[in-house]
């Protein structure tokens, strides 16, 4: 056993599903059923399944072992190093906020006997005490200040960071000389409370990015895929992604998403070009005819001959593009850091004209280096801190129960700016899968037989079969010995007559997906599908247009596809766009001065994603379009969208309201400081009361998405 | 003042067990899943069934 546990492989394997308590017991205990498997974890959070396995177990396997509980599993591949690195990052933060935490409570111990009266060897012993617990805490806690505040004056720039630093570090050396003079103050406990304070806001910003980003790595389909690959004698084995080589032969099954670029070599299928170009309508392959990685393949099996994988493919060509318009974003300058330019200046400018005020007057270095001190601790932006994180993370907490994952902070921030919205139509306005169009005419025979037949195939059309039919209640008749036909379709005894589920007899119109059920070979139903609107689209864009964001249909696919929508929403489009013609749309506009929202999923959306001053993508999207996209929403809805844009804006209200509140707590404090008036004993009173009514102020977002 | 050189070692010493169990338990990966140890009450724990 022991030596059977040694052999064992560790795999991560995304499943975005787990909702409740019950899935975590089916998962843990279904699994584990499966010989190959020896141990199953669900991670809820994260919304990840930790396995331990048998080297022998393939990812496929795997995935399937996934399916017969009826979840689907991506695996994560073994390049998990990034989000472990924000993980690690965030738990470093919070051994700091743990340890400043630890050193607060114990020095406020010491100061509160100190401020009721100790004098003498007493309050020099307690003013020790305090010291011997501040210095190791500042040097642990205050780290990341000290970092970060170097790196700005090296460059010669100042953030948040510089006066943090300067104040810290002033206030521990002064309250160090205060101690060994038996000096009446010592201000270690509003430095170690000031380091709490910011901590506590610099985790809760690395809490909610790490958060989304787990639920976007869930979410991510491509990584460590990889497709069966034929051999040559007939054998076929899994190869990763990474390992296809030019020349092999994958064998696409229907429904399954090409892994590289090639050449059909063997059958004849349809291919879903949705996420690459964002036509609506699947495309004819034969033999011979291109492919591309990333489509994907609705109707029979087919075999490719790989030309181009990994970064040759075309969506490499796609990537360069996204790279480059990142490159506008990343010179957005978040709030806080904007509020840091003109606040780090005033403080020290205040601080210095306090000690250089007091010596004039002629109280002494000393007393005048203790005045500066303590309006350096007053002015310290403790609430300013703690103000932005706050409100954010309580908002995109809101928004993740609608919902929405918002990727950071700074998207929140620049979700509130935009006024005008340029729409993806394939996938975004609609819901990007096929939906049977004719079912309602059906009669409930037929209906309850269609399910019986559909949700026995993994075939893409059988899945949107048994999907709009259980959504409708429609419970499945009874039938015997089903069989399916990779390519023809589904058949089965029913009342001992054969009924099949397959490709209708007679071709239909070009660019129409159907199939056709039969009972005893005489056709009974043809359904047809098309590609619906989301259900709430009208209204989405009705409360786009309330909230004084301008929409407009940005799309892909033919002027005949987009028409019909556009007519339906009342908007203007601009079709049969490359992500380069998208990609000058939103630079027309933003030249024009317009702040635009970008909303899309496929690849072809992915360079305008990253170009635009905010974007959304949906859950469905493609991987480029959600890497890319500041915003994901999940589920069939749109107006999670229009919501996300209320809470920014009312996020962004809560910030400034925040911000209003700390000048105003300055600008009482400040004079007290300047007076020196200011003991440790008021500014621990006013530094932790500010810091509480700003958290208390930003928990009144907690219900803004409803 | 003597009870003081018992207090306060006992005061910081307590301190210092909570810090270090908090670690331990951050070492121990109950903090990694948050929503899931909440959810995790209402697993039926199967093995014990069978028992």
């Amino acid at each position: 056993m022991t030596q059977a546990a040694s052999l064992l492989v560790e795999r991560d394997f995304a499943v975005p599903d787990i909702r409740c308590a019950g899935c975590i017991a089916k998962l843990e205990q279904g699994l584990v059923r499966d010989r190959r498997i020896a141990a199953a974890r669900v991670n809820f959070t994260e919304k990840r399944v930790h396995i331990s396995c048998t080297p022998d177990a393939e990812t496929p396997e795997l995935i399937g072992a996934f399916s017969l509980l009826g979840f689907e599993a991506h695996p994560i591949g073994d390049g998990p190093a990034e989000v472990d690195g924000g993980a690690s990052d965030s738990r470093a933060l919070l051994r700091a906020v743990a340890v400043a935490g630890f050193a607060m409570m114990n020095i406020m111990l010491l100061s509160v006997s100190v401020w009721s009266g100790a004098s003498g060897a007493t309050r020099d012993l307690f003013h020790w005490l305090s010291a011997a617990i501040a210095l190791p805490t500042v040097a642990y806690a205050g780290r990341s200040f000290f970092r970060s505040a170097w790196r700005a004056v090296r460059h010669g720039r100042t953030n948040m960071d510089v006066p943090i630093s300067i104040g810290v570090l002033i206030a521990t050396a002064l309250s160090l000389y205060e101690t060994a003079t038996h000096g009446p103050h010592a201000y270690f406990d509003g430095v170690v409370m000031l380091l709490f304070f910011l901590l506590c806001g610099r985790w809760l910003d690395s809490v909610m990015r790490d958060r989304a980003r787990g639920g976007v790595t869930a979410l991510l389909r491509n990584m460590g895929t990889g497709a069966m690959v034929a051999g040559a004698d007939e054998t076929s084995r899994w190869v990763d992604a990474t390992a296809l080589q030019p020349g092999m032969v994958m064998l696409v099954a229907a429904g399954e998403r090409l892994s590289a670029d090639g050449v059909v070599a063997g059958g004849a299928s349809r291919i879903d070009l949705s996420l690459l170009t964002g036509e609506s309508a699947p495309q004819e392959v034969s033999l011979g005819d291109p492919v591309h990685a990333g489509t994907l393949n609705v109707e029979a099996p087919i075999r490719v001959r790989v030309t181009a994988a990994g970064a040759d493919t075309a969506i490499a060509d796609i990537a360069r593009l996204m790279g480059e318009a990142a490159q506008g974003k990343s010179r957005y300058v978040r709030i806080a850091d904007r509020a840091a330019r003109y606040y780090a200046p005033a403080v020290h400018t205040l601080a210095l004209l306090a000690f250089a005020g007091w010596m004039i007057v002629g109280a002494g270095w000393h007393h005048s280096l203790l005045i500066a001190v303590a309006v350096l601790i007053i002015t310290c932006p403790c609430a300013l801190g703690l103000a932005v994180p706050a409100a954010q993370i309580v908002a995109a907490g809101a928004l993740m129960r609608v919902g929405v994952l918002v990727k950071d902070g700074s998207a929140l921030e620049r979700l509130a700016e935009v006024d005008r919205a340029m729409i993806d139509k394939t996938g975004t306005l609609t819901l990007g899968r096929p939906v049977a169009t004719n079912l309602d005419g059906a009669d409930a025979t037929v209906r309850a037989l269609l399910l019986a037949l559909a949700r026995a195939s993994r075939h893409p059309l059988s899945e949107a079969l048994t999907r709009d039919l259980t959504a409708a209640g429609v419970t499945p008749l009874a039938v015997e010995a089903i069989r399916e036909t990779p390519g023809f379709g589904v058949e089965a005894q029913w009342e001992g007559r054969m009924v099949t589920l397959g490709r209708p007899a007679q071709p239909t119109a070009h660019s129409t997906l159907a199939t056709q059920l039969a009972i005893n070979g005489a056709p009974a139903m043809t359904v047809r599908f098309a590609d619906a609107l989301r259900p709430d689209a009208a209204d989405t864009i009705a409360a786009l247009e309330q909230a004084g964001v301008a929409p407009g249909i940005l799309s892909g696919d033919r002027a005949a596809a987009v028409a019909p929508v556009a007519r339906v929403l009342g908007l203007t489009a601009q079709t049969g766009m490359s992500p380069q013609d998208k990609l000058a749309a939103i630079a027309r506009q933003a030249a024009a001065g317009h702040k635009v929202l970008m909303i899309g999923d496929g690849l072809n959306d992915g360079p305008a994603l990253a170009a635009g001053h905010a974007s959304i993508a949906p859950g469905s999207a493609s991987d480029a379009g959600k890497n890319a996209a500041d915003c994901i929403f999940l589920g069939d809805r749109l107006m999670p969208v229009a919501q996300a844009i209320r809470v920014a804006r009312r996020t962004q209200a809560i910030v400034r309201q925040n911000f209003a509140l700390a000048i105003g707590y300055n600008i009482v404090a400040v004079p007290l400081a300047f007076m020196g008036h200011v003991t440790p004993l008021v500014a621990a009173i006013a530094m932790s009361g500010s810091s509480l009514i700003v958290v208390g102020n930003a928990l009144r977002l907690k219900g803004a998405a409803r | 003042m003597n009870g003081l050189l018992v207090l306060i070692p006992v005061a910081l010493g307590l301190g210092l067990i909570g810090l270090a169990a908090f670690f331990w338990s951050l070492r121990g990966g109950q903090f990694d899943d948050l929503d899931g140890a909440a959810l995790r009450i209402f697993v039926e724990d199967e093995e014990e069934d069978a028992r």
